[in-house]
């Protein structure tokens, strides 16, 4: 059976050796691949126990997600196009990176996305009108945060990082074994934010696991500008270990991540993963991706589409029945409907939620203005209501 | 002379610029290959290359504390910071640093730096990109600000900033990007209106409206909507922000009078508070009645679909100039 919202909490305890001295860590170097461009799966000695418990249903729901967030990507983008949406970052191409990080992670972990993580709020449980409404311009925030442990999207670049290991630290006051994710972009990694969250989660030996998709392009500029040395090699400088795994195998990025939040748990401190993926649309739906990418570049990586490979995959395994291919159209289709619907039925803001929550108690400055903009209101006859927001 | 639009306009007194000075260079995230997310240096690294307009690394201390270096070693860098919410990553560059080094040196070293700002809203952004942050650096002595608002100034003003041996923070009104104007390319610097002065933009005899950036043309329609009820409005574009040119406000409101301040930027602390409190202080006996600002609200940048609420428009305005003159407004009535 398919899961139904992203199969989560289904597989709430991570498998593995048991014991974080046994946890594979490697520095830089080779990616980590469980499964070939070919669908080939690839077995790999430390790995393997890591997913060992991802069957035949479970592989397919991971297909399922792949495919929903590609659609719920694809019908965003076209809302965007019909007015609908103001804006909209496209995930296309990093949809294992997400949904085999995001999947990963249990229902108490916390998160902190950048702006480009819809899919991973889908697997949080973000409701489909949630993820439209920030990129619709009808609020600055999506979900509720602490009802499913994800930050709302954050635009500073590499800001969130250091806000995960806060509350990585928290957790640690705390005594708890909760995880926390932060992620970012190869781009992110260049600012003050993402070195300074490398120093204090290393200081204090942080439950953190830093995710940074490599998607090879921050807006118009390529990796290289950002650094000499492959992303993973740069945080052992801070003293935290790092992984570099294929971002478009989706059961690499699942082994990766488990190992990192087992690793957190355990008391084992931070991890840092570089998940080498790439954005195969625009920045955002304002960019051109034209101007500044060679189309060869594109085409080479279409041939390591992540939803592809699963496919192949599944295919070798038999399981790529009519069944499963109609079940996962359907939903996807189904997803995309409830999306445009959400979006377009979604009401409008009322004038005076302009003052509200600047404060969580009342500030004269605020209500006098407050008071002086609905009179101004007043004076041209229009009824002044205040939203529900 | 041309038309242009405003985002040429910086473009080309950029290219002016960068032939005229070897050591003019231009620093920015994304804005060789693409020409910047405005494409504002559209075309200037192909023409000037790779070491002239350098595509830096996504960190903002990092391109004004380069920039500090670069500067000590003679060079003029021109600095974009991709959308004003993006600049406080380095804010302290700026302000510790930037601000401070020629009084610190007593002269000795110069910051001939220019931070290149993309402000304001009104494009239907997602949060952090409709700032205007500009009253953060007018707080901050040492550093000139100047907030341009039509294609001929975007122009020269560039050049005099990229000239000016003192840190210049050039706002630029993102909203306004698209607007054409003629630009005069021949006009020489000498012959162009000093960078600390403001201009009338249009004379009138019973209210001084003053704005800058993106809502002077604002102003402007408002004026001339205030002329078909009879009433003389004189519109001033304050261009520079820090220092504000005080004698050319002066003068008008000892002609009208009245005194109305109009910014995007919250009220509190904001310029327009700044402007009130001292043309209270040097023209109080000439002032018919208390100045009005007409700004946005003390509220962060709302999300798009309540940013018309928040930016003072030509009604708004409006409102505000019947109160200075004591018609009949929004908040008759009120007391305070
Ligand atoms: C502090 C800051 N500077 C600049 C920007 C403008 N900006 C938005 S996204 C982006 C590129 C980010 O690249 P990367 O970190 O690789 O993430 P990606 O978008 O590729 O997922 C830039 C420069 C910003 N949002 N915040």
């Amino acid at each position: 059976m398919l899961t139904d919202q992203a199969g989560k909490g289904v597989h709430r305890d991570t498998p593995g050796p048991g014991h974080s001295a046994q946890i594979p860590l490697r520095t830089g170097g080779d990616l980590l691949q469980l499964v070939s461009p070919e669908g080939e799966r690839i077995s790999h000695p430390e790995f393997d126990i890591w997913v060992k418990d991802i069957g035949d249903e479970h592989l397919c729901s991971l297909y399922e997600d792949m495919t929903v967030i590609r659609r719920i990507d694809a019908e965003a983008t076209a809302l965007q196009r019909q007015g609908e949406l103001a804006l909209w970052p496209p995930l296309l191409g990093q949809e294992a990176a997400q949904i085999g990080s995001s999947r990963s992670l249990r229902d108490d972990d916390f998160v902190f996305p950048s702006y480009r993580e819809s899919g991973v709020a889908y697997v949080r449980g973000a409701h489909l009108s949630e993820i439209a409404r920030v990129w619709r311009g009808n609020a600055s925030y999506g979900w509720d945060p602490l009802r499913i442990n994800l930050a709302t999207p954050q635009i500073i670049i590499g800001s969130q990082s250091l806000h995960a290991t806060g509350y990585a630290m928290g957790v640690q006051l705390d005594g708890a074994n909760t995880a926390v994710l932060a992620y970012f972009g190869d781009g992110a990694t260049s600012e003050g934010d993402v070195n300074e969250a490398m120093v204090f989660a290393a200081s204090y030996q942080a439950p953190v696991v830093f995710f940074c998709q490599n998607n090879h392009w921050a807006i118009s500029e390529p990796v290289r500008v950002q650094s000499h040395v492959q992303l993973a090699d740069r945080p052992t400088g801070f003293g935290i270990p790092s992984m570099r795994v294929d971002g478009n195998d989706v059961l690499a990025v699942m082994a990766a991540t488990r190992v990192a939040l087992d690793r957190a748990r355990k008391g084992g401190g931070p991890t840092f993963i570089e998940a080498v993926t790439y954005r195969m649309g625009p920045h955002t739906t304002a960019d051109d991706p034209t101007r500044y990418r060679d189309p060869i570049e594109l085409e080479d990586w279409a041939a390591k589409d992540p939803i592809l490979r699963l496919r192949k995959l599944l295919q070798a395994k038999g399981l790529l029945t009519d069944d499963v291919e109609a079940r996962v159209k359907s939903k996807a289709d189904a997803v995309a409907a409830e999306l445009r619907s959400s979006c377009i039925d979604m009401p409008d803001p009322q004038p005076l939620d302009v003052f509200n929550h600047v404060y969580s108690t009342p500030n004269s400055w605020i209500e006098r203005q407050k008071d002086h903009y609905s009179r101004y209101l007043n004076s041209f006859g229009q009824p002044v209501e205040e939203g529900a927001l | 002379m041309s038309k242009l639009t405003f985002a040429r306009a910086i473009n080309a007194g950029l290219r002016k610029s960068l032939e005229n000075d070897p050591k003019v260079v231009l620093m920015g995230e994304d804005i060789g290959s693409l020409g910047g997310v405005f494409r504002v240096t559209d075309g200037l690294q192909k023409d000037f290359g790779k070491h002239r307009v350098i595509d830096s690394p996504l960190a903002e201390s990092g391109i004004i504390g380069t920039a500090v270096g670069l500067a000590y070693r003679g060079y003029r860098p021109v600095c974009e910071i991709q959308f004003d919410g993006f600049i406080y990553p380095a804010f302290d560059q700026i302000v510790s640093q930037v601000a401070k080094m020629h009084y610190r040196t007593q002269g000795r070293v110069k910051m001939p730096i220019t931070i290149r700002v993309p402000f304001g809203g009104g494009i239907g952004s997602p949060e952090h990109h409709s700032e205007s942050p500009e009253a953060y650096f007018t707080h901050t002595s040492g550093l000139r600000v100047v907030a341009v608002s039509n294609p001929q100034d975007a122009y020269t003003m560039i050049q005099q900033a990229i000239a000016s041996d003192d840190p210049v923070l050039y706002f630029e009104p993102k909203r306004r990007y698209h607007d054409k104007g003629d630009v005069d390319e021949t006009f020489s610097l000498s012959e162009a209106l000093p960078l600390d002065k403001a201009a009338v933009v249009s004379a009138g005899s019973d209210v001084t409206l003053i704005a800058y950036g993106p809502l002077v043309k604002t102003a402007r329609d408002a004026a001339m909507a205030a002329a078909d009820e009879g009433i003389s409005v004189e519109v001033i574009d304050l261009r520079s922000l820090a220092p504000v040119d005080y004698p050319v406000v002066e003068a008008s409101v000892r002609k009208t009078g009245r005194l109305v301040i109009t910014h995007e930027a919250a009220q509190s602390g904001g310029l327009g508070a700044e402007i009130a409190a001292s043309i209270t202080e040097r023209c109080f006996h000439y002032l018919e009645s208390a100045p009005v600002r007409i700004t946005g609200f003390d509220v962060p940048y709302p999300y798009s679909k309540l940013e018309m609420h928040h930016l003072p428009d030509l009604d708004r305005i409006l409102d505000g100039v019947d109160r200075a003159l004591g018609r009949p407004n929004s908040l008759s009535g009120l007391e305070g």
